[in-house]
C-alpha cells in the first residue's frame, strides 16, 4: 500500500490526569475573569454617537456642572464583551433547576418578552392622553379579571411594585378600614414561620407584631392564634400554603374567628402556585392577598427584580384601595387619580382610597408578561401547572425522606418540601456545607435556614417546569450527597464550592469594612489584587468562617 | 471582690462594688459567628434590668443585648466599634460591651451563677 | 401544554412512587368545600403562541406609541433613545432569568454589575454611597423621608411645592404614619420660600430639581438652612439625564438623593417597571434601605462581590428592618448601568447638552405663539407654558389630531387653581424639527 507521510495521523486520546495548568492570562478556557468598567474605560471613547451641539448657560440658573463626573468611556464592542463575560458567571433558570422554596423559579416564557416589547405597550407614556392608551388600560382590566377570578375576590389594587409593597398596600387598607370604624387596633398577629417581609411590613405600617407559635406538625397553632385575638388586634398575616409547604386546613375556622373578633385576614400569596386554578383564597375567608407576578405568573426574576405585587381585596377592604382606580365611562377606560373625581363614578362612589402607593399606576411591563402567561396556559393550564408543582414536590419528598430528614414527611406536602438538618447530625456537615456542595454539582442551592421553625431548614420547590428526567437527576445527586455526609465522607463538603467562578467569599470582611463602590484611591490596590488574580499567585487558604446562624 | 453572673439571654455581668461590666457569653459569641458591628448605649443612659441596651450584629443575624441589671451607663467599649471582632476573640473579657454605675444590687442576686448557667447551656 | 414537561406517564409513575392513588390525595389537607371545578372560572382555556400574540397585538394597536406621533410628555417619565445593545444584553438568559444573588459564588455577574451601578449612581449624584436600587423614584423619596425621620428622631417633613404630586402623595401615604408631612405652596416657575418653614422639629426638607414644572432649583441655600436647624436635605431628581449638565445634589449639600433612573436603559412602559436610585453620605450608611453590594475576596484571594450589611434588611431584622423591601429593580438596574456604560462621560454629558438645546429651541418657538407664555426661566429638557385657555381639554383635542402635546399640570394637581392653564412640555434627543413644527402649528390653530 502507499502511505502519504503528509497525511495527518489521528488516534483516540487516552485518559489524562486532572488539569492544573496555570494559564498566562488567568482565564481558563471559556471561564473569563472580568475587570470593572472603571478599570477598562478611558477618556475619549464612547459607545453612542450623538450630534454635537453648543449651548449657552443662559437658562441654567448658574448651576451648570463645573467638574467631570468621572464616568469611564467604552466602545460598543467593549461594553458587549464586558456584560457577556459577566453574564457567564451567573446561574439562571434557563440553565438549570432552582430548588428555591418560596421563590417559585419557574420557566420564563419568551413570548412574554416579545409581547412586553410591542411599541404599543413599551413606548407608551403613563400620562399620555387617555384616547391614546385605551389598549393598555384594556389590558390592565383583563389582567384584573384574571386575578379576581382566580382568587374569587371582588377587587384588586394594581399599583404595588413587588410582593412586599403589596403587603404594605394590604395592611394600609386594613388600617384605613379600622380607622373608618373609629377604632384603634395596634396589634398584628404573625406566625413565627412567616417570611421576614411580613413582620417588617407590619412594623413599617405602624403596627406592633405579636408572634403566633407553630405546632410540632408545622401548622400554625390555631388555638393559640384565637386566644390572641382581641379588640386591639387589627389583622393576622398568614401564608397559605404555609412556609413549611403545608396547607393550613383550619384556615376557614381561623378566618371566621378573626372576623368575629373584628379583625382582618391578610394572606401572603407567595405560595399561590400550589393552588391556583383549584382553590380560590376568597372562598377561605381572606380579606387581602398580594400575588407575586414574578413567582406564580412567570415574570422573570431578573437577578432581583422587577417584580409586581397586585393585591386582591375583599368587599370589606375594596373601598379603601389606593389611587388610581380604573373605571369605564362613555369614552372608554379611565384612570381616576384624584379623590374628588370619585363621586362622578357611581361604581366607585363609596371609595375612600387610603392614598397612593407610588407614582403612576403599576408595573405595566410585568402586567403584559403575566397576561401572556395566563392566556397561554388558560384556566386548564393554570390548574395543571399547580398540580404538577405539587406532584413534583411530593415526588422529591417521597424519593429523599429515607436518607434526608423531613420533619413533616408523613403526609403530603404542597408545592414545596421541607427538610431539616437532623440527618446531618454528627457528620460535621452543616446545611450550609451541603448547599455549597450542590453548587459544585451544578445546582443552585435550595432555600436554607428558612423557615426558622425547624433547625437548619432546607426548603425545596421544584415548580412544574422540570421534566421527570431533571427531577430524577436532582434527586440522585441529593441522595448521594446525603449518603456521603452521613457516612462521614466529607471531601465534597470541605471547602465547597471549588468549581464555581468564585469559591467561598469573605462576608465578614465585607461587613466589617464595607467597600461599596470603586474609587480612584482604591484603584491602585485593586489593580494589585486583580494582577494577583491573573497571575494566580498563591495565597494561604483563609480560615473558613462560619457564616450561618446555627451553632453546631 | 467581683463576681460574674449570667442571664438566660446569654449576657454576663461582673459586679465590683456598685459598678457592673456587661457582655455576651462565649456560647452566644460562638453561635453568632463573626461579629461585624456593635451598637453601644450612650454614656449617661439609664437602663432597667431586662431592657434592650445594645445590638450585636453578625453577617447573618442581629440580636438585642439586654442589660442584666438596672443602672446608668458609665462607659461603652469604644474599641469594639472599631474592631467588632474583639467580641469573638475574648467575649467574656476584653470584648465587654458597656459598664454601669449605681447598679441595683437586688437585680444581680436574681441572676444565674456560672455553674447554673453552664447547666442551662447544656440543656439547650 | 408547551410549558409543562410532565407527561401522563410521568405523572402516573410519580404518584406511584409517592404512594398516592391520585392528585386529589395530595390535596387532602384542603377542605373539600374549598376545591372548585374548572368550570367555576370564567376564563378561556389554553391557547397557542399565535392566538395569544394576535390578542395582545390587537390591544397594543389600540394605543398610539410615543414614537408614532409628535410627542412631548415628561412629568416624571422621559422618552430617550436606548441603544440596541442594551435590550440585547439584558435578555441574555443569565441576566433575565437569574435569581437574587444570595449565593455569591454563582452570581458574580449580577453582583459585579450592581457594584458598578452603585459607583455610577454615587458619581452622578455627587454622594458617597448608593444602594443597589429601589422600586422607583417615588418610593425612594418616601424611603428617604423615613430614613431622615429615623436619623434625626423627628417627624416633620416639608415637601417643596415643586415636588411631583405623585411623589408627594406617596410620601404622605407611607411616611405620614411616622410624622407630619407639610406641603409648601405651589409656585409654578418660581422657587417658593421653603426656608421659612424649617424649624427645629423638622426632620427633612424634600426638594425636586428640576421640579415638576421643569424649573431648576438652587439647593445650596436650602441645604444650609436645613443643616442650621439640624434637619436633612433630600434632593429628588426625576430626569437623571439632567445630572449630565447640572451640578450634582451632593455638591450642593444634599444629605440623601432619591431619583428616578427610568430615562436610561428603560422605556416608558406605561409607568413601570422603573428604577429607584438612592444615595447618601457614608455616615448614614446603616440607616439606608435596600440591598448593598460590597467588595471582598474569596478563599483563594481573588476579588469578588457579595450582598452585605444585610442585617438592615427584612429577612434578618424582620420588624426592626430599615425597610420591608425584598425584590428591587434587578433588570431595570442592569439596563440603566449598561446604557450609562455605553454613554460614558462624553456620551452622557453630550446627551444632556443635546436635550437642553432641543428644549431651548422648542421653548423659543412656542413662547413666540400668541396665547402661550414661558413660565420657567431656567430648565433642563422640560418647561412649562401658561396658555390662554385651560390646558387639559386642549391636550385631549390635540391628541385626537395626532399630536401628544405634553402633560397638563391640572392632571397632576387638580385643586391648584394656578395650574389650570399650565402645560408641561418635554423635549429630548428623540424630538425632531418636524415634531416641533407640528406642535407649533397645532397650538397656533387652537389658541
Amino acid at each position: 500500500m502507499e502511505l502519504d507521510p503528509n497525511r495527518r495521523r489521528v488516534t483516540a486520546p487516552g485518559p489524562m490526569p486532572p488539569e492544573t495548568l496555570r494559564t498566562i492570562s488567568g482565564d481558563r478556557g471559556l471561564d473569563h475573569e472580568e475587570k470593572l468598567i472603571f478599570e477598562i474605560g478611558r477618556q475619549g471613547v464612547t459607545g453612542v454617537d450623538l450630534p454635537q451641539v453648543q449651548i449657552s448657560d443662559a437658562r441654567l440658573a448658574g448651576l451648570r456642572r463645573k467638574s467631570a463626573i468621572g464616568l469611564p468611556g467604552l466602545s460598543e464592542p467593549e461594553v458587549i464583551r464586558h456584560y457577556v463575560r459577566l453574564s457567564r458567571m451567573n446561574y439562571a433558570i434557563d440553565a438549570g433547576l432552582y430548588p428555591l422554596g418560596s421563590c417559585t423559579m419557574k420557566h420564563n416564557p419568551r413570548l412574554n418578552e416579545k409581547m412586553a416589547r410591542l411599541p404599543g405597550f413599551g413606548d407608551l407614556h403613563p400620562m399620555a392622553p387617555r384616547s391614546t392608551t385605551q389598549g393598555a388600560l384594556a389590558l390592565i382590566s383583563e389582567l384584573m379579571h384574571w386575578l379576581t377570578t382566580l382568587t374569587g375576590m371582588p377587587a384588586v389594587a394594581m399599583s404595588p411594585k413587588a410582593g412586599a409593597h403589596g403587603e404594605l398596600c394590604g395592611l394600609l387598607a386594613i388600617r384605613a378600614a379600622i380607622a373608618a370604624r373609629g377604632e384603634t387596633r395596634p396589634r398584628i398577629l404573625v406566625p413565627e414561620s412567616a417570611h421576614g417581609t411580613n413582620p417588617a411590613t407590619a412594623a413599617f405600617a405602624g403596627f406592633t407584631v405579636d408572634e403566633v407559635p407553630a405546632k410540632p406538625n408545622g401548622h400554625v397553632d390555631a388555638e393559640a392564634l384565637k386566644a390572641k385575638l382581641g379588640p386591639d388586634v387589627a389583622a393576622i398575616m398568614l401564608t397559605n400554603p404555609n412556609t413549611c409547604g403545608l396547607f393550613e386546613g383550619e384556615v376557614i375556622e381561623i378566618a371566621k374567628a378573626v372576623h368575629a373578633a373584628g379583625a382582618y385576614f391578610y394572606c401572603d400569596g407567595a405560595n399561590f402556585n400550589a393552588i391556583a386554578g383549584r382553590v380560590r383564597p376568597g372562598d377561605l375567608g381572606i380579606d387581602a392577598m398580594h400575588i407575586n407576578l414574578h413567582k406564580t405568573f412567570s415574570t422573570p426574576h431578573g437577578g432581583g427584580g422587577p417584580g409586581a405585587g397586585p393585591v386582591v381585596l375583599s368587599a370589606a377592604l375594596a373601598p379603601f384601595a389606593p389611587l388610581p382606580l380604573l373605571v369605564v365611562d362613555g369614552d372608554g377606560f379611565k384612570l381616576i387619580e384624584d379623590r374628588d373625581e370619585l363621586r362622578l363614578f357611581p361604581e366607585v362612589g363609596g371609595a375612600k382610597p387610603f392614598g397612593r402607593m407610588c407614582a403612576f399606576h403599576g408595573q405595566m411591563g410585568m402586567f403584559v408578561r403575566a397576561l401572556a402567561y395566563m392566556l397561554s396556559h388558560g384556566r386548564d393550564g393554570v390548574r395543571q401547572a399547580s398540580e404538577d408543582a405539587v406532584l413534583s414536590a411530593n415526588y422529591i419528598l417521597a424519593s429523599l425522606k429515607d436518607v434526608m430528614s423531613a420533619p413533616f414527611g408523613e403526609g403530603p406536602c404542597m408545592h414545596e418540601a421541607l427538610f431539616d438538618d437532623s440527618f446531618l447530625e454528627g457528620s460535621g456537615v452543616t446545611t450550609l456545607d451541603f448547599a455549597k456542595a450542590m453548587i459544585d454539582e451544578g445546582y443552585h442551592p435550595m432555600t436554607m435556614y428558612f423557615p426558622l421553625v425547624v433547625h437548619g431548614a432546607m426548603l425545596i420547590e421544584p415548580t412544574e417546569s422540570e421534566s421527570r428526567e431533571s427531577l430524577d437527576r436532582f434527586i440522585h445527586v441529593l441522595r448521594e450527597l446525603a449518603l456521603e455526609a452521613k457516612a462521614g465522607i466529607t471531601a465534597r463538603f470541605e471547602g465547597a464550592p471549588r468549581l464555581a467562578p468564585r469559591r467561598r467569599l469573605d462576608e465578614t470582611a465585607a461587613a466589617r469594612k464595607p467597600v461599596l463602590r470603586w474609587s480612584e484611591e482604591r484603584f491602585a490596590s485593586a489593580n494589585e489584587m486583580v494582577q494577583r488574580t491573573i497571575s494566580g499567585d498563591e495565597r494561604p487558604e483563609q480560615k473558613r468562617r462560619a457564616v450561618d446562624t446555627v451553632a453546631e | 471582690m467581683s463576681e460574674t453572673r449570667f442571664t438566660d439571654q446569654h449576657e454576663w455581668v461582673r459586679l465590683e462594688g456598685d459598678t457592673a461590666t456587661v457582655g455576651i457569653t462565649k456560647y452566644a459569641a460562638e453561635a453568632l459567628g463573626d461579629v461585624v458591628f456593635v451598637e453601644l448605649p450612650q454614656k449617661g443612659r439609664k437602663v432597667g434590668a431586662g431592657a434592650e441596651a445594645a445590638v450585636v450584629e453578625s453577617v447573618k443575624a442581629a440580636s438585642e443585648v439586654y442589660s442584666p441589671v438596672g443602672g446608668e451607663v458609665s462607659e461603652a467599649n469604644a474599641a469594639l466599634e472599631a474592631a467588632p471582632g474583639g467580641v469573638n476573640d475574648d467575649p467574656e473579657g476584653a470584648g465587654w460591651f458597656f459598664k454601669l454605675k449605681d447598679v441595683a444590687a437586688g437585680d444581680f442576686a436574681k441572676l444565674m451563677t456560672a455553674a447554673a448557667y453552664a447547666e442551662f447551656v447544656k440543656g439547650l | 401544554m408547551r410549558y409543562l414537561p410532565l407527561t401522563p406517564d410521568d405523572r402516573a409513575l410519580m404518584l406511584k412512587k409517592i404512594g398516592a392513588p391520585d392528585m386529589d390525595a395530595l390535596f387532602r389537607d384542603v377542605p373539600r368545600a374549598a376545591v372548585v371545578p374548572l368550570s367555576a372560572f370564567d376564563l378561556p382555556d389554553t391557547q397557542g403562541e399565535l392566538e395569544v400574540e394576535r390578542a395582545l397585538s390587537k390591544l397594543a394597536a389600540k394605543n398610539i406609541a410615543a414614537g408614532a406621533a409628535p410627542f412631548f410628555c415628561g412629568a416624571g417619565a422621559y422618552r430617550h433613545h436606548v441603544p440596541s445593545a442594551v435590550d440585547h444584553l439584558i435578555q441574555r438568559s443569565e441576566f433575565l432569568t437569574s435569581y437574587t444573588p444570595y449565593q455569591p459564588e454563582i452570581a458574580q455577574g449580577t453582583l459585579q454589575y450592581l457594584f458598578e451601578f452603585q459607583t455610577q449612581v454615587a458619581l452622578l449624584t455627587g454622594m458617597e454611597v448608593a444602594n443597589a436600587s429601589l422600586y422607583d423614584g417615588s418610593t425612594a423619596t418616601a424611603e428617604a423621608v423615613m430614613m431622615a425621620q429615623r436619623i434625626t428622631r423627628r417627624g416633620k417633613a416639608i415637601l417643596s411645592g415643586g415636588l411631583h404630586p405623585h411623589y408627594a402623595e406617596t410620601v404622605e401615604t407611607v411616611a405620614g404614619l411616622s410624622g407630619v408631612i407639610t406641603r409648601a405652596p405651589v409656585t409654578p416657575g418660581n422657587a417658593e420660600d421653603i426656608i421659612s418653614l424649617i424649624d427645629d422639629q423638622t426632620a427633612c426638607v424634600v426638594v425636586q430639581s428640576p421640579d415638576v414644572f421643569g424649573l431648576i432649583r438652587n439647593l445650596r441655600p436650602i441645604a444650609e438652612a436645613a443643616h442650621a436647624k439640624g434637619a436633612l436635605l433630600i434632593a429628588v431628581v426625576t430626569e437623571i439625564v439632567s445630572l449630565g449638565l447640572l451640578e450634582s445634589p451632593g455638591a450642593q449639600g444634599a444629605d440623601i438623593v432619591a431619583a428616578e433612573g427610568q430615562s436610561l436603559g428603560n422605556g416608558l412602559n406605561f409607568g413601570g417597571p422603573y428604577v429607584g436610585l438612592f444615595a447618601t453620605r457614608e455616615k448614614f450608611l446603616r440607616q439606608m434601605p435596600g440591598r448593598l453590594t460590597g467588595e471582598t475576596v474569596d478563599v483563594e484571594g481573588r476579588r469578588g462581590y457579595v450582598l452585605t450589611l444585610s442585617t438592615r434588611e427584612q429577612h434578618i431584622r424582620r420588624e426592626k428592618a430599615t425597610s420591608n423591601i425584598c425584590t428591587n429593580s434587578g433588570l431595570c438596574t442592569l439596563a440603566f448601568t449598561i446604557h450609562l456604560s455605553l454613554l460614558g462621560e462624553e456620551g452622557f454629558t453630550g446627551l444632556a447638552r443635546l436635550n437642553h438645546a432641543k428644549a431651548c429651541a422648542l421653548a423659543d418657538r412656542l413662547s413666540a405663539i400668541a396665547g402661550a407664555q414661558l413660565v420657567t426661566p431656567a430648565f433642563f429638557n422640560e418647561f412649562t407654558l401658561k396658555l390662554s385657555k385651560p390646558a387639559a381639554p386642549l391636550v385631549d383635542m390635540l391628541a385626537k389630531k395626532g399630536v401628544i402635546a405634553g402633560v397638563p399640570a391640572s392632571r397632576l394637581m387638580p385643586h391648584e387653581k394656578s395650574a389650570a392653564n399650565l402645560l408641561i412640555v418635554a423635549a429630548t434627543e428623540t424630538s425632531t424639527d418636524g415634531d416641533f413644527a407640528a406642535l407649533e402649528r397645532a397650538l397656533k390653530e387652537i389658541l
